[in-house]
């Protein structure tokens, strides 16, 4: 099977500003930690909504707070999501939220919980999430061309078999995207210590190439200031060091098999920052799976390929993560957490291209609809990224 | 049947990717860039994943997987051997 991307289409929905997305969720976000409680009520009162509970939004300030509101306003924005219901304890950040998705032009209303408590605000957005699930689920998706999906890519708990397998097919399969203007995207800036000069040779002028070493310095002076080790516990993990990768430098060296041997880096982007045109863009990011996909979820990606080797099992709540894998024991053990089996790479009855392939085959029944492995499990890791304490 | 892959010619250690690898063992190794299969026999049990030793080296020696620096020796290491945390370090952090 080989693609015909040129003429090549998926089934989406076209929102407001125009972007497309390729689900249609209802969401009740919280604003802070403290609304937890309410968006869960919602979600539970009202069929075909989503709360999205995390631990943070309180007394955060400086670059951690501004990073904090791009996440909650990128991912209630994104074009998976249809319309969004906005809980907060107070009306001034939430009001902040609001605006923010708002700006999109999609439905979007908030609540605050002071003053009301939470019958009366779980009542009053009830009311409201059941008029927007009811509006959304009458759209219908259109056809729309690749230049119009927003693809991400992260890999997890990776081993060697990622280097050899599964992240070449990723790289492959955007090597594919990128002459046909997807936009597309990858990060972890400390998992490609060791393997820098090589994606600051890929970046497209010196302008980019200095941001994204910028970038990367940034973050080996986060953990300059703040190891114990040489960091051989994390970066590799326990689970990276089990499935046999000794070093971040080997590590890396894999990591960046994901994009490809052709594409060129056209942009830089701090976390949650949303890209401003098609191409390839480096991304700063934590490494941590969840934490990554949610970033790439509040910049705008809406399909994401996420390739492992021991099993990392992450999923989002609002973009579908398409696994692949290529070491046959995991794709044995754990088949039910793996869309793509690319095992067949190692014993030469595949090609890299044969891979790549596949994986865009499941990356256009995915878009039109068809439900990842993490999706139908439950998988809906939302975690934000924290730069600091709180006041 | 492939037993082991190589990313390039240069490299000193392959990546198993079979499960069971025995002490003794004739393994079949596939030099991915070059396309090229080669053979050589295991010194160590070796995990499915994990790497073996396809040059001998020594303590301070880089290790050179896709052609480029993957760390440092710091026990010596024999061809056919597992090669992993215990005798290879970081250069980094």
């Amino acid at each position: 099977m080989s693609q015909d991307l040129a003429n090549a289409s998926f089934s989406g929905y076209r929102r407001e500003n125009g972007r497309v997305g390729v689900r249609n969720h209802v969401i009740i976000l919280p604003v802070d930690d403290l609304s937890n409680a309410a968006c869960e009520a919602v979600a539970n009162n009202i069929a075909g909504t989503m709360a999205l509970p995390h631990p943070y939004g309180r007394l955060q300030f400086g670059e951690d707070l501004e990073l904090h509101f791009r996440t909650l306003i990128g991912t209630g924005a994104n074009p998976n999501v249809a319309a969004v219901v906005v809980i907060g304890i107070e009306n001034g950040w939430t009001q902040k939220i609001v605006d923010g998705i708002a700006a999109t032009g999609k439905p979007v209303t908030g609540f605050g919980i002071e003053q009301h408590g939470d019958h009366e605000t779980i009542m009053n957005a009830s009311k409201v999430a059941k008029e927007y699930v009811q509006w959304a689920s009458e759209l219908a998706r259109e056809e729309a061309p690749i230049s119009e999906l927003w693809v991400s890519t992260k890999c997890g708990e990776s081993d060697t078999t990622s280097g050899c397998g599964a992240n070449p097919t990723v790289g492959n399969a955007f090597d594919k995207l990128y002459p046909h203007k997807a936009t597309l995207l990858f990060g972890e800036t400390s998992e490609i210590t060791g393997g820098e000069h090589l994606v600051a040779e890929r970046c497209r002028n010196d302008e980019v190439r200095e941001r994204f070493m910028f970038m990367f310095n940034r973050y080996q002076d986060l953990i300059d200031r703040f190891k114990t080790s040489d960091l051989s516990d994390s970066q590799p993990t326990k689970g990276n060091i089990e499935g046999g990768l000794t070093t971040i430098e080997e590590k890396a060296l894999g990591n960046i098999q994901k994009i490809g041997k052709e594409c060129v880096i056209d942009g830089v982007l701090d976390k949650a920052e949303a890209p401003t045109g098609p191409g390839l863009w480096f991304m700063d990011s934590s490494s941590a799976a969840a934490e990554m996909v949610t970033l790439c979820a509040a910049a705008g990606y809406v399909v994401h390929f996420f390739p492992t080797g021991q099993g990392n099992i992450i999923g989002n709540p609002i973009i579908p993560v398409i696994k692949l894998c290529a070491n046959p024991r995991t794709v044995r053990t754990m088949g039910e957490h793996v869309d793509v089996d690319v095992s067949g790479l190692l014993r030469k009855e595949m090609s890299p291209s044969d891979a790549g392939d596949a994986l865009l085959d499941m990356m256009f029944r995915t878009a039109n609809g068809r439900l990842t492995a993490a999706e139908a499990l439950g998988h809906r890791e939302f975690v934000l990224t924290r730069l600091y304490e709180s006041a | 049947m492939i037993d082991f892959v190589v990313h390039d010619d240069g490299d000193s250690v392959g990546v198993v990717v079979v499960e069971g690898v025995k002490a003794g063992d004739e393994l079949t190794g596939w030099v991915m860039d070059q396309n090229i299969d080669i053979t050589f026999k295991a010194a160590s049990d070796i995990p499915i994943g994990h790497k073996l030793a396809i040059k001998a080296m020594q303590e301070g020696d880089t290790v050179i997987k896709y052609g480029t620096d993957i760390g440092k020796v710091v026990a010596d290491i024999g061809v056919g051997e597992h090669a992993h945390v215990h005798n290879i370090k970081t250069k980094r952090w």
